[in-house]
């Protein structure tokens, strides 16, 4: 069993404890410690179940590559499932939760999975729960996604606070071990703008564990001696709990950094998302080592040999008290050295070279272990924990030549390069047959904006395992133990029957076993692709960092070829998963999206206006009276506004001045009817298409002056449409003088729309409104009230309406204004619905509910507002092809029910007859639908096929559910159909 | 061929699995072949198939550049859906949704179809009256789909927030029938069918020349040599373009990068697959538990396999605020494809100007619910010179002005 | 996640200040133009998978349109200039021709 060792640890201050409870049991463990090193220094060797078979699980490693210990973190709020023990800090009060079992972490029904092994290989739900068909959905995937799904459901939304920061540099160097940190040294020295992150809370990487000589120190106090110089450094910063998500393009680094994570409920961030801009990126992020695929390699207990030395050495823990080294490389009897140090036994090492003579290994003799050559594990004993190990031949099959008692078993299959960074963006790889491993390929580097490589590799990283490697390319003298040449095992032992291969585990989580890649390879999934989705290897949270090489070389082998015929999976981002949280930052709730407020928006807020979102701004839909539904209030204030006098807040409507000697001809392009022609002080409502032909935009256009005019948008287009104007201006008619500015925000803009509309204005007095001075379709500038005001009498209503434009800092005061004066003559603000309702009233189309991007104006029966005079518009060349010719496009008219109801929204008109693939015909759709409290019943404008010519036919609509209605077609134009109210 | 069932697998067991054979077999291409289709992803397999059940050709080859399902088939968020607004959209997706009910059982490969539902937000006015007119265009083209309210919204998706500050979700268009399957196991599940058939899947084989004779295409030149055929399927998405300009003509077609990611897997906690046009996101979750997410395309052309990440940004932010309990997990992997955008985002299954050639691409970012309708059109496109479900996805309707817009329907990706 | 440099303003910036407008040098066909003409206008894109000339607009900058050359496959930018023009500048050309001596030029 695991424990806590009576002295050392580097990282741990025994001085300071800390409590947290594992599934409810109070433990203790240091401030330094993980909560993967806590919970083994506590005893807990048991930590998890496995994906599929649910078997039990223990810690396997150190760092970020972990599998298995991943477990439930916190509570209620602040739950977070899935969270890696090996890489969370240990905080006073955390608590945790072992996950995937139903009812305990000791008894779990889900381990029945695991007696049926034989009938559960990769891939056996391709092959099986087919019948019947209404199988699948009712009882198998069911069962399925039960089992599956390993963390638990987070239950309330999350209270803590997420940043997000940029950094701009001209060297990012990703790695705080010693490779990284030589490389921030030679780049801060040579005045380099540096940015060196450490994804731990430590320094130095591995190399304080393993030791060696750097430039002549102690590797510890160079690293000391470096991190002071950089320190000292102003040009170089420097970051610990930083980690390097991803690496995309230009030069951009996603990093994540924690915060606030072991100080839960503090008011500071959790995480800070980093968007670093580097000129280039090094990177040193070291190697991660290999598991060995033998049986039972997944019983806890079973464990990287460089994860059981970090136990040891940095947190004081003992993995076990006898543990079995299985090796085919030198590095792993450092474990053995570390152990023997803190005074715990190694019964054996169980070496699968024939031949061991490195100078670790005789250092290990020396010091009488027994090293086993040409020896391998045959399987593992023990189910919750390792009680020994059976040792065989290498080369054989596995029978048993002896069997070792251990609690504890370190195993190494070599290491591979942390490559993800060099990958994310294209980099490509070499496979290093020395070694056993794939490394950058400098020659085919991820390229930057300028074509140039955009990522360098050092160290470990690179391949250069050695610290003296690692530290030459850093033009650095460093000495550590010489290592004999390791040998590629990828199935101990090497003939392993099938008994043997079927609990040889490659991905530890997803219990992806040798057999499984083996069957996928007999089966066809030949692709390195296929067999990661086909067994789902290295697709767990851990995306394969420990099984990615074991699989691709027992695959390699399957099919009789070499590693690199094979390749690998493409390294995607991020590089260690991040929370959601921090992707989106601060933008949530009222921060969600910036909200565009208009001059008046304070008072809405004050009247509770319901508001309906339009764009980025929010419009009132009504004002609610005390007791009133929408639809009351709706109701309400159309019958006001056609009996008296309404508001309505028009600041959001698009209002661009363009200004020039050509305006007039561009305006010609840009709008169907001609503009050039407007006389000064008049308006004329226009159409503007794209080039498609489609109807795209409305509004009315004044005339400001000889050489100016301004053109009024709808309020979602009017960014859209100066994107527009100036598209043509700067990429067509560039030789064209004319200038263009969005003004939509530098007015406030009110509709006084009514019968009393002109009674209100004079008594703010001031400008001569009467219809002689100012009539229908004119504007006039002048002091209303105080107000420098311009004031178009234009109407959407059909009612008497002026709309002011005033500075948008006036808005406000004279709002107010006018709904004080307006008191006595029954004045009320109207919104969106009731405009949407009036307008439909009168017949006037609406952008977006008449159009859809596929309605040209000549079916809207808007043929008089599109010039025959003119030889060119944007959109008339599209509007002479022949679908846009067709006479039997549906057209525009109103519909009338013939019982009062309203046909609902986006009803549709059925023809006669199927179509050829068995769809209804249609005949028409309802565009706009509402029940007009001025006519009494239900009004509507549609879309009919040859409509125009159909006045007077009764047609059905679909109504709710199974049920239709009959409409008549009549003209669109239901309320005063010849203008008489807004032309007083 | 061995027929898959749970008793084979128990058969199987019994001796560690080692009779199992493979599920399509890896041929050296023949001289010449009745059809090749070119792209082994799912629209390429499903239109071999569909050749050779619907209309008993089998002297079929498909060529595949990499490996087969490897492209936007294995990349996409596996969404299925029919609730198109356009007459000509609704058919094909709905032949294509309708197919999937029943393709487990037809391949004898489980796809594993779940027709969960599905959920589309309305969070605007505009957006409501939009998802109510596909409501009502889907009743007359036999699609079934409703309009529910806010509170059944809540009872389908506890975990979906529909109070917001900003866009209160208003309802939402609800497709019973539309859901989700396992996309890698559909182009498995066609290949073998396909390979079972006597068709010849051929991977790793670069397409590198198109030769043609007096305006008629008369074979390929590829990596592994000359191959002869009558008719060419190109079937290549995000490739489109470039596969065009060998046979000598252009596509309306611009590639752009599309992404998707998903997070670590949780119990599960979302049974319908839900998507939020107006804050742009889509989220399901696998039955593998992780939530699977999605949003819109990057605007520049593209064919990196790599999506910018404010688009990630962008649409994380618009999921963490429909669903507040998944801000504390974590984004375990994020991946692109190259999506093939047409002049009016719907798809072309058309002949071309070469006598012979036939395309089917355009897909955008709607793809993969749309393989086995897609694949049932093509075939009989190629088979019998016309198809009802592709008669409106001609190429001639860019120049008539004729489009299928599905902008109302699906402002965003899908 | 790109960076582009606005040769209207000189700035680098991050993709997110600019928008995408598709492929340059649009020949613009109007009213007495052939179907075959129109068509290609608006809907035949080169789309390569290569070397690709493109409009941006610094939509969050100066607000001035111009256009890139830039690769689809590797995202290296190798240029950008104003939008005033009808072809890419000779600068351009020469720049990307020694960078890519394969490539078949501005078609």
């Amino acid at each position: 069993m695991s424990t806590r060792l009576s002295k050392g640890g580097r990282l741990i201050d025994r001085a300071k404890r800390l409590n947290f409870t594992f599934n409810g049991k109070p433990m203790q463990g240091y401030e330094g410690d993980t909560l993967a090193s806590a919970l083994l220094g506590a005893g807990q060797v048991m930590v998890g179940r496995s994906f599929k078979y649910h078997r039990p699980r223990g810690i396997i490693a150190s760092g970020v590559e972990e599998p298995n210990a991943l477990v439930g973190l916190g509570r209620n709020a602040r739950f977070e499932p899935d969270q890696r023990t090996t890489t969370t800090e240990l905080f006073e009060g955390a608590e945790t939760r072992s996950q995937n079992h139903w009812p305990s972490l000791e008894y779990d029904i889900g381990e029945i999975n695991d007696s049926f092994y034989k009938f559960l290989p990769a891939g056996f739900y391709y092959k099986t729960f087919m019948a019947p068909q209404a199988a699948w959905k009712h009882l198998f995937e069911p069962i399925i996604r039960k089992s599956a799904g390993l963390g638990a459901v987070p239950k309330e939304a999350d209270p803590d606070r997420y940043e997000q920061a940029y950094a701009h540099c001209d060297v990012l160097v990703v790695g705080g071990g010693v490779a990284g940190l030589a490389a921030a040294l030679r780049e801060g020295r040579a005045g380099k703008r540096v940015w060196l992150i450490e994804q731990s809370a430590h320094w130095g990487g591995r190399t304080p564990v393993d030791g060696g000589q750097i430039d002549g120190f102690e590797a510890c106090d160079w690293i000391k001696a470096t991190l002071q110089e950089l320190e000292t450094m102003e040009n170089v910063t420097l970051r610990t709990r930083l980690m390097a998500a991803g690496q995309h393009d230009h030069g951009y680094v996603i990093g994540l950094e924690s915060v606030g994570d072991t100080r839960p409920g503090a008011d500071i961030p959790r995480h800070r998302l980093w968007r670093i801009r580097a000129g280039r990126t090094i990177t040193a992020t070291g190697a991660i080592e290999r598991p060995l695929a033998f049986a039972g390699n997944d019983v806890p207990g079973v464990m990287l040999a460089s994860a059981v030395r970090d136990y040891v050495v940095n947190w004081a823990v003992s993995p076990g008290d006898r543990t079995v080294i299985v090796t085919n490389n030198d590095d792993a009897y450092r474990t053995a050295l570390a152990l023997l140090d803190a005074g715990l036994s190694v019964p054996a090492i169980v070496d699968a070279r024939e031949a061991t003579h490195g100078a670790l290994p005789q250092e290990v003799k020396a010091r009488g272990v027994r090293v086993l050559e040409g020896r391998g594990v045959a399987r593992v004993l023990g189910r919750k924990q390792v009680k020994g190990v059976e040792i065989c031949a290498q080369a054989g099959e596995g029978g048993a030549i002896e069997t070792i008692e251990c609690d504890c078993v370190a195993m190494s299959g070599g290491w591979s390069p942390v490559v993800h960074l060099w990958s994310h963006c294209g980099g490509k790889l070499i496979w290093d047959a020395a070694q056993a491993m794939f490394r950058p390929d400098p020659a085919r580097p991820p390229l930057g904006a300028d074509g140039t490589a955009m990522v360098q590799v050092v160290g470990a990283a690179n391949g250069d395992l050695s610290l003296a490697a690692a530290m030459g390319s850093a033009g650095l003298g460093a000495c550590s133990s010489d290592e004999a040449p390791m040998m590629p095992v990828w199935q101990m032992p090497a003939g392993a029957p099938p008994a043997l291969r079927f609990k040889s585990f490659l991905d530890f989580q997803n219990d992806v076993k040798v057999s499984d890649v083996q069957l996928a390879a007999r089966e066809g999934y030949e692709s390195v692709e296929h067999t990661k989705r086909y067994t789902t290897l290295g697709m767990a949270t851990d995306q394969g960092k420990l099984s990615n090489i074991n699989g691709l070389a027992v695959l390699s082998d399957a099919l009789g070829q070499p590693i690199p015929a094979t390749g690998t999976t493409t390294f995607r981002p991020p590089y260690t998963p991040i929370s959601l949280g921090a992707i989106a930052g601060e933008a949530k709730g009222a921060l969600f999206q910036p909200l565009r407020r208009t001059p008046v928006q304070s008072w809405h807020e004050a009247q509770n206006a319901h508001w309906e979102p339009v764009g980025q701004w929010r419009r009132p839909y009504c004002y609610p009276q005390t007791g009133e539904s929408h639809r009351e209030a709706v109701n309400r204030e159309i019958t006001n506004t056609r009996a008296n006098v309404g508001l309505l807040d028009a600041s959001t409507l698009g209002k661009i001045v363009v200004k020039g000697p050509d305006a007039g001809r561009f305006l010609d392009m840009l709008y169907t009817n001609m503009m050039s022609t407007l006389p000064v002080g008049k308006c004329r409502y226009g159409l503007m298409c794209n080039e498609n032909g489609f109807l795209m935009d409305d509004g009315v256009v004044a005339r400001l002056s000889e050489d100016s005019w301004l053109c009024h948008t709808t309020s979602g287009g009017a960014d859209h449409i100066h994107g527009w104007m100036e598209d043509w201006l700067q990429c067509e008619w560039w030789d064209w003088k004319v200038y263009t500015a969005n003004l939509t925000e530098q007015f406030a803009q009110i509709a006084v729309v009514g019968p009393k509309a002109r009674q209100l204005l004079e008594k703010l007095g001031g400008m001569d409104v009467s219809k002689e001075t100012l009539p229908f379709m004119q504007w006039l500038e002048g002091s209303l009230g105080g107000f420098d005001a311009r004031i178009c009498r234009i109407s959407f209503s059909g009612e008497l309406s002026y709309e002011i434009a005033v500075p948008a800092s006036q808005g406000l005061a004279l709002w107010k204004k006018l709904v004080t004066e307006g008191k006595d003559l029954g004045v009320m603000p109207y919104g969106t619905e009731a405009l949407h309702v009036m307008r439909a009233e009168k017949g006037f189309i609406m952008i977006g509910d008449e159009t859809d991007g596929t309605v040209i104006p000549q079916d809207l029966g808007l043929n008089w507002a599109i010039s025959k005079k003119k030889t060119d518009y944007l959109g008339k060349r599209a509007q002479q092809r022949p679908h846009m010719t067709d006479p039997n496009r549906w057209k525009l008219v109103g519909l009338e029910t013939l019982d009062g109801s309203v046909i609902p929204d986006g009803s549709h008109a059925p023809a006669d007859g199927y179509n050829a693939n068995g769809q209804r015909n249609t005949q028409g759709r309802v565009t706009s639908t509402y029940y007009s409290p001025t006519i009494g019943k239900g009004i509507a404008m549609g879309l009919v096929l040859n409509g125009p010519d159909r006045m007077g036919e009764v047609i059905e609509f679909t109504g709710e559910g199974e049920a239709m209605i009959k409409a008549r077609i009549t003209d669109p134009v239901f309320f005063d159909k010849d203008g008489e109210k807004q032309n007083v | 061929m061995k027929r898959y069932s749970m008793f084979a697998v128990a058969r199987e067991a019994m001796r560690y699995h080692a009779g199992w054979e493979r599920a399509w077999r890896s041929p050296e291409p023949k001289k010449r072949y009745k059809v090749i289709v070119v792209g082994a992803g799912g629209h390429g397999l499903a239109t071999a198939y569909y050749l050779g059940k619907v209309h008993g050709i089998t002297d079929v080859a498909v060529i595949e550049k990499g490996w087969l399902g490897g492209g936007n088939t294995g990349r996409n968020t596996t969404i299925i859906r029919s609730n198109y607004l356009q007459d000509p959209s609704a058919a094909i997706y709905e032949k294509a949704r309708s197919l999937y009910e029943g393709l487990s059982q037809d391949l004898n490969y489980n796809v594993m179809f779940s027709p969960r539902g599905l959920l589309m937000l309305g969070q605007t006015e505009h957006e409501v009256r939009g998802y109510q007119r596909t409501v009502h265009a889907n009743r007359l083209q036999g699609i079934a789909t409703e309009w529910i309210g806010p509170e059944r919204v809540k009872e389908l998706v506890p975990i979906l927030n529909i109070d917001g500050p900003r866009y209160p979700v208003l309802g939402a268009l609800y497709q019973a029938r539309g859901g989700t399957a396992r996309h890698d196991a559909v182009a498995w599940g066609y290949a073998r069918a396909c390979s079972n058939m006597g068709m010849d899947i051929i991977q790793q084989c670069e397409v590198t020349g198109i030769s043609q004779n007096a305006g008629k295409v008369t074979g390929i030149t590829t990596s592994k040599g000359e191959i002869g055929c009558e008719n060419l399927a190109i079937v290549v998405a995000g490739h489109s373009s470039v596969m065009a300009e060998m046979g000598g003509f252009r596509l309306p077609i611009e590639s752009v990068a599309l992404q998707a990611w998903v997070s670590e897997p949780i119990k599960p906690c979302m049974d319908v697959v839900v998507m939020a046009n107006t804050v742009h996101g889509y989220m399901s979750q696998s039955d593998k538990g992780e939530m699977v997410i999605g949003g819109g395309t990057d605007g520049f052309n593209n064919y990196t396999q790599r999506g910018s990440w404010h688009h990630v940004e962008e649409t994380t932010r618009a999921l963490v605020e429909t669903f507040p309990i998944i801000s504390r997990l974590k984004m375990l992997r994020q991946w692109g494809g190259i999506v093939d955008m047409t002049g009016d985002r719907s798809p072309i299954l058309s002949k071309t100007p070469v006598e012979g050639i036939f395309v089917n691409c355009g897909w955008g970012t709607g793809g993969f619910k749309a393989i086995p309708g897609s694949g049932f059109a093509m075939a009989e496109l190629i088979a019998r010179g016309h198809s009802p479900l592709a008669a409106e996805f001609n190429l001639d309707r860019f120049k008539e002005g004729r489009f299928i817009d599905e902008s109302v329907a699906a402002g965003v990706a899908h | 996640m790109l960076t582009l440099t606005c040769p209207c303003c000189g700035v680098t910036a991050e993709e997110t200040e600019f928008a995408p407008g598709g492929e340059a040098h649009p020949k613009r066909f109007g009213p007495d133009s052939s179907d075959a003409d129109f068509e290609g206008y608006l809907f035949a894109r080169a789309n390569p998978k290569g070397v690709h000339f493109e409009r941006w607009r610094h939509a969050y900058g100066c607000g001035k349109w111009f256009l890139a050359a830039r690769c689809t496959a590797t995202l290296e930018v190798f240029g950008t200039y104003p939008a005033q023009t009808t072809a890419p500048p000779a600068d351009v050309i020469k720049k990307i021709k020694t960078k890519r001596p394969e490539w078949e030029g501005y078609k």
